[in-house]
């Protein structure tokens, strides 16, 4: 009897269901894709400012990825590293691409954390029962500044070498131990050959693993207590007959065929970077760094990548060092600290009042004015601006507490908007 | 041809943050087109005779050059190669930086990047800008980098000029620079000479990112392949969720 192509299939899906089940019964594969995809109830009204969160992912995957191919090119010496560089960009096949999709990527990256931070603030989604989920977010930032600290040095060009002397020489600033801790990080009394090798150690393992390892737990942590929603609802506390929640759509194949739409998107705005403006008129490659590391002549005007530049600000706003030096540490430090400092029982900004609406929207301007300043060469100007911008920088957080308690929220809704 | 377009680099410097370098002089616009190969071809025939004396460009490969330039094997070797260099070498030169140094104060750049760091504008400027400056080793300075080492190469095709200043009622007595006046012309008129250095611009910009004309023309094709692709998914996402009440 010839066996027919049904036949075939029927005898395929028996096998694999049986291999399905032997995997079950030594790992909880079906569990996981249960509990993390399948049957992951998210909220159906997610907005725009949902999807920077898988977008983050692709981009990490992207940096990953290309990380490695340019590891196989890349040499971490002070003699060879810039050649290297450049031996990618002209030598090795589609070695342009994948240089300009990881420089573009670090940058893409913050944009994306940034908006996704953002997200959190709008719709308060640091507070109860999702602080935990917050915090881990605030160490992935951390892994990531970390990360393109280290990444930016390698390049080897006189704006990597002398944007690294600076920021090595912040900690310079520390009282009694400062100059020796600077040495430590450096290994060197200045950026040597010495700091270029250990840099690369960091960027390449010692900080993807750490943030691989945070990206899962902070996943973990959000699917354990689900995602907030623009409204700012528990979907949980409303359960249809299945015990599913009724404002709940399954993560795949619903979120995720969203999120298939959101990638592409930006996809193609990240393409358009790395095709037609790979340097973004300087901004995300800097002008002086396509002249290698100089040790005895510094670039014109030295400035961090505009990541950094809201921080660097604030360090350049306070005329005295160490000041500016704890302030910069403690601008950051204080994202920590939102689900505490944020009183208000309500989370979303649709139904906060007009007190928080004016104090976050101060705030995002704050920040942004902050990394135009940043950027600037400094100037009589430039330090007033960013003494009263930093002011205000600091004012959302310490006057939270008050400002927050005092808001006249109006009702939110028992059900998500839709 | 007429400075048709000034951009005030201070301008520039703002728009690019981190940029290199704030100058007083104002830069000309180049208006040099990477997609021109015949000006490449003459911008690299300008750049081994003026420039490779001095300037290496290191991380240029001649074959590359040549297939990007559309040269065969034979005008590669018969114009841009003088020194029995092979197809497949970097254009290296043989003078040493610690030679350089002593004989110019520094050792002149290396230009595979130069019109990435500087700007083509910039390059395009600081060309046409050497006057004449007695009290310099080299007997010009130049507009655009005051005190720079560098002799004016081009003199013969440009000739030689001096700086007019006018002296500027509004800011004090200090004199504001205003034209330059050619004391003793070149073989080439002003526009040629604006041409020729415009090749050599040109020849630099290629140079400093040979894959800029690939990179792009594969842009275009990705996007239009992510289009199609986002219609897709576009329509899958719809189709997933027209159930969702």
């Amino acid at each position: 009897m010839a066996s027919t192509e049904a036949d075939v299939f029927d005898r395929l899906g028996r096998g694999l269901s049986a291999l399905g089940a032997w995997i079950d019964d030594r790992f909880p594969m079906t569990k996981l894709i249960k509990e993390h995809a399948t049957e992951y109830y998210a909220s159906k009204n997610f907005n725009f400012w949902y999807g920077f969160g898988v977008i983050a992912t692709v981009v990490l995957v992207i940096q990953l990825v290309t990380g490695i191919f340019l590891t196989m090119n890349y040499k971490p010496a002070a003699e060879d590293a810039f050649a290297s560089v450049e031996y990618i960009m002209r030598d090795v096949e589609w070695g342009w691409l994948i240089r300009y999709l990881h420089s573009t990527g670090a940058s893409a990256f913050f944009i994306v954390v940034y908006l996704h931070m953002f997200r959190g603030l709008l719709y308060g989604s640091y507070k109860k029962p999702r602080e935990l989920v917050w915090i881990i977010g605030m160490f992935i930032y951390l892994s990531l500044m970390a990360e393109a600290f280290f990444g930016y040095l390698l390049p080897w060009g006189n704006m990597s070498y002398w944007g690294a002397q600076v920021i090595v020489s912040l900690f310079g600033s520390v009282p009694f131990v400062g100059n020796e801790l600077a040495e430590w990080i450096r290994g060197d009394f200045y950026i040597s050959d010495i700091t270029l090798n250990r840099f690369f150690a960091f960027h390449v393992i010692a900080v993807p693993l750490m943030l691989i390892l945070l990206v899962v737990v902070h996943i973990m942590a959000l699917h354990e207590v689900g995602s907030n929603n623009p409204d700012g609802i528990e979907i949980k506390e409303h359960k249809g007959p299945g015990g599913k929640p009724i404002d709940g759509v399954a993560f795949h194949p619903y979120h995720t065929s969203k999120d298939l739409v959101i990638v592409i998107v930006f996809l193609i705005a990240f393409s358009a970077v790395v095709f037609f403006a790979p340097d973004m008129g300087g901004y995300f490659l800097e002008h002086a760094n396509f002249e290698p590391a100089d040790p005895l002549r510094t670039p014109e005007h030295i400035a961090p990548v505009w990541y950094f530049t809201p921080f660097y600000a604030i360090l350049r706003a306070v005329p005295n060092e160490l000041i500016g030096v704890a302030l910069m540490g403690l601008a950051v430090i204080l994202f920590f600290f939102l689900p505490w400092l944020d009183r208000c029982q309500v989370k979303s900004i649709r139904y906060r009042g007009w007190i928080y609406k004016v104090a976050l929207a101060v705030f995002a301007i704050t920040f942004i004015a902050l990394g135009y300043l940043g950027l600037q060469r400094p100037s009589n100007l430039v330090a007033r601006l960013s003494l009263l911008f930093t002011i205000l920088y600091f004012a959302f957080f310490a006057l939270m507490p008050f400002y927050t308690r005092i808001e006249k929220t109006k009702p939110v809704p028992t059900r998500v908007t839709w | 041809m007429v400075r048709s377009v000034v951009i005030a680099f201070a301008l520039a410097v703002g728009f690019s943050g981190g940029a290199a370098a704030q100058h007083e002089a104002e830069l000309d616009a180049a208006n040099n087109n990477i997609a021109n190969t015949a000006s490449l071809q003459r911008g690299a025939k300008y750049f081994v005779n003026y420039c490779m004396g001095c300037h290496s460009a290191k991380y240029v490969r001649y074959n590359r050059l040549a297939a990007d330039l559309q040269l065969t094997e034979q005008q590669l070797t018969e114009n841009l190669m003088f020194t029995g260099e092979q197809p497949y070498d970097t254009m290296a030169i043989a003078m040493r930086p610690e030679d350089a140094e002593r004989w110019f104060n520094v050792a002149p750049p290396d230009l595979s990047l130069i019109a990435r760091s500087r700007g083509t504008d910039y390059i395009y400027t600081f060309l046409r800008s050497f006057y004449v400056a007695p009290n310099r080793p080299t007997g010009v300075d130049n507009m655009v980098l005051p005190g720079t080492s560098m002799p004016h190469v081009l003199w013969p095709l440009q000739g030689i000029q001096r700086a007019v200043y006018a002296t500027d009622a509004e800011h004090g007595a200090g004199q504001v620079f205003e034209r330059f006046e050619l004391v003793r012309p070149g073989e080439l008129g002003v526009e040629e000479f604006n041409d020729v250095v415009r090749d050599i611009v040109n020849f630099l910009d290629y140079i400093s990112e040979p894959v800029k004309q690939q990179r792009q023309q594969l842009g275009i094709r990705v996007i239009g392949f992510l289009l199609v692709f986002l219609l897709i998914s576009f329509m899958l996402k719809k189709e997933i969720w027209k159930d969702v009440k």
